[in-house]
């Protein structure tokens, strides 16, 4: 199908916060004038149990309502899901790889045999350290930004400050944009 | 609002009903918010707990008591809403037709959800389809921006008739996804749908009535042919209310049905609610190949509209009908027969065949779409089909 659509798939574990990422990002495009998806595939809701969240960022209005089978960008929350095959579905040569790891990008590209362009960045490190538990999404989301240049990184920022206020408390606000910042300044390409 | 100028968000289907309520802000919501009902009425109660609507929210405890307490408070002229999904519609079941038989402009948000057995809350139109003889207005959204105009103008149609209505959308496809949503302002939803103007008021002293007494052989019918009036009458109402929304706001919202590129079509689809939306996609490829191919979106099922139907339908060669539910009849899925049904009487009608698909809330992807779109090909082109298949599932 003729690329209409930017589609990006996250993998994480229940917990991660896949689904508020896809949410979050979603919320960012649209701010961008684009018209845009975000939606989780739902299993049995289990912390720890493989879940994956879509997005679809497109300038007209989308009306395709399936799971994305080949994303243009693969956002991998945890590692280990690399080891699982539903990841490698419909990942073409044109793929771009986004992925926490406490690994550099040539180390990971290695061990788990990664051909496509790839971008790591220590998510998991930044949130446990500046918010306090594993909370990859938030962090993730900053790399992507760099990655792909979707968005300019202060009209995010703004984004995903206001939608956060509208749920949590200012220090958890202020927390999430210092990880995403973080993030945004570490992660690396291979 | 100058026309046109809508106030984009990004919304979930459930926070676009959610939003739609708000604004509408009904004088009373009685809901039974847990599962199968979807966050709808959640998210509700914290606008209640905000003070952003006048609402008097009525939390029970069950879906038949939230639907009974709905009946009393619109006797009593107040406007009300209510939303639920899968054994929680089923649970209703006997207090719809009486919301009906009463006569009361009751507007329901549903999200359509499997019935169990086996255990299942994931989007699938078997619970609705289970309801539709009950005397509701039954009106199939496509994605979370119609579902939400589509609550707005239900409840004017609702009352403007006196029955009931539910819009539906799909569960967890459209329910759980974001989507940008148009919206309006406050104040637009306001003037447009105006203040509720019963007939009757059971608490108008002056004139009193009395509603829901025993009814036998000497008056029961007349009341029902009454009630079936008032659909006979939703024929006509639906599509003025529809052309003013549209007028006023300047959305593209269809009445009964969506023709989709049926202009000079030789065969076509009829298809419902987001699978409608995957299916317009990949009806563009088969144009682009050459393929007279068109789609016509049923949009509303009661009042059902038969003669939208014969005219979009009726000149064609082959038309394949999708039902994401079964009727167990063993000859197809409930719109399937009802649109046999709506054919028969013309003197040359297409061949007609039927697709159940998406049970349970199994993605309907690109890959089915071309698969049923293959085999109403074959059916145009003179090959014997049964009378439906299965789309997407192991045998």
């Amino acid at each position: 199908m003729a690329k209409k659509y930017l589609e990006i798939r996250w993998h994480g574990r229940g917990g991660m916060g896949a689904k508020t990422g896809a949410l979050l990002l979603g919320e960012a495009m649209m701010q961008q004038g684009k018209y845009i998806q975000a939606f989780p595939e739902y299993g049995p809701e289990r912390r720890g149990a493989p879940v994956t969240a879509y997005n679809r960022i497109a300038d007209e209005p989308i009306r395709i309502h399936y799971g994305i089978k080949s994303p243009d960008v693969i956002m991998i929350l945890d590692p280990t899901l690399l080891n699982t095959e539903k990841v490698w579905l419909g990942i073409r040569e044109d793929t771009v790889f986004i992925v926490n790891s406490g690994l550099s990008p040539e180390e990971l590209k290695k061990k788990f045999n990664i051909k496509n362009k790839l971008f790591v960045v220590n998510a998991t490190q930044i949130s446990e350290s500046i918010i306090g538990r594993n909370l990859p999404n938030t962090p993730m989301l900053g790399a992507f930004v760099k990655a792909t240049g979707a968005l300019p990184f202060d009209a995010f920022l703004k984004s995903v400050e206001e939608r956060l206020r509208m749920k949590y408390k200012e220090d958890i606000v202020e927390k999430n944009l210092k990880a995403i910042k973080k993030a945004y300044e570490e992660v690396k390409e291979a | 609002m100058e026309k046109g100028k809508f106030i984009k968000m990004a919304l979930t289907g459930n926070e676009a009903y959610a939003y739609a309520m708000k604004q509408i802000n009904p004088d009373v919501v009685a809901a039974y918010p847990i599962t199968p009902a979807t966050e709808i009425v959640q998210i509700f109660s914290k606008y209640v707990a905000d003070g952003l609507v006048d609402t008097e929210f009525v939390p029970v405890e069950s879906e038949h008591s939230a639907l009974s307490a709905c009946v009393g408070a619109s006797v009593a002229g107040a406007r009300v809403m209510t939303g639920t999904s899968s054994q929680g519609l089923a649970l209703m079941h006997e207090i719809l037709y009486i919301a009906a038989g009463l006569r009361l402009p009751i507007v329901m948000a549903v999200v359509n959800r499997a019935l169990s057995a086996p255990i299942n809350i994931h989007g699938d139109q078997s619970d609705t389809m289970g309801s539709r003889d009950s005397g509701w207005i039954q009106v199939y959204t496509e994605n979370a921006d119609e579902a939400y105009h589509s609550v707005i103008m239900a409840i004017k149609i609702a009352e403007t008739v006196n029955l009931p209505a539910m819009v539906m959308l799909d569960g967890f496809i459209i329910s759980h996804e974001m989507e940008v949503v148009n919206t309006l302002p406050d104040e637009a939803v306001r003037e447009f749908i105006g203040d509720r103007k019963p007939l009757y008021n059971l608490f108008d002293f002056d004139n009193p009535i009395t509603v829901g007494p025993l009814d036998l052989q000497d008056y029961y019918f007349e009341h029902k042919r009454q009630q079936m009036e008032a659909m006979f009458n939703a024929k006509k109402v639906i599509p003025e209310i529809v052309k003013e929304y549209n007028e006023k706001f300047g959305t593209d919202i269809p009445a009964f049905v969506e023709p989709y590129r049926l202009e000079d079509a030789e065969y076509a689809v009829v298809a419902m609610s987001s699978a409608a939306g995957t299916m317009k996609e990949v009806i563009d490829a088969w144009r682009e190949r050459g393929e007279k191919v068109g789609l016509l979106r049923l949009r509303i099922t009661r009042p059902f509209p038969y003669e939208e139907l014969r005219k979009y339908l009726g000149g064609l060669k082959a038309v394949g009908v999708m039902d994401r539910a079964e009727s167990h009849s063993t000859q197809g899925g409930p719109m399937l027969q009802e649109i046999k049904a709506a054919l028969y009487d013309l003197e040359t009608r297409p061949k007609v065949t039927g697709f159940v698909f998406g049970l349970g809330g199994r993605d309907f992807d690109d890959e089915q779409a071309n698969k049923i779109l293959e085999m109403v090909k074959e059916l145009k082109d003179g090959k014997e089909l049964p009378l439906y298949s299965f789309i997407g599932v192991r045998e």
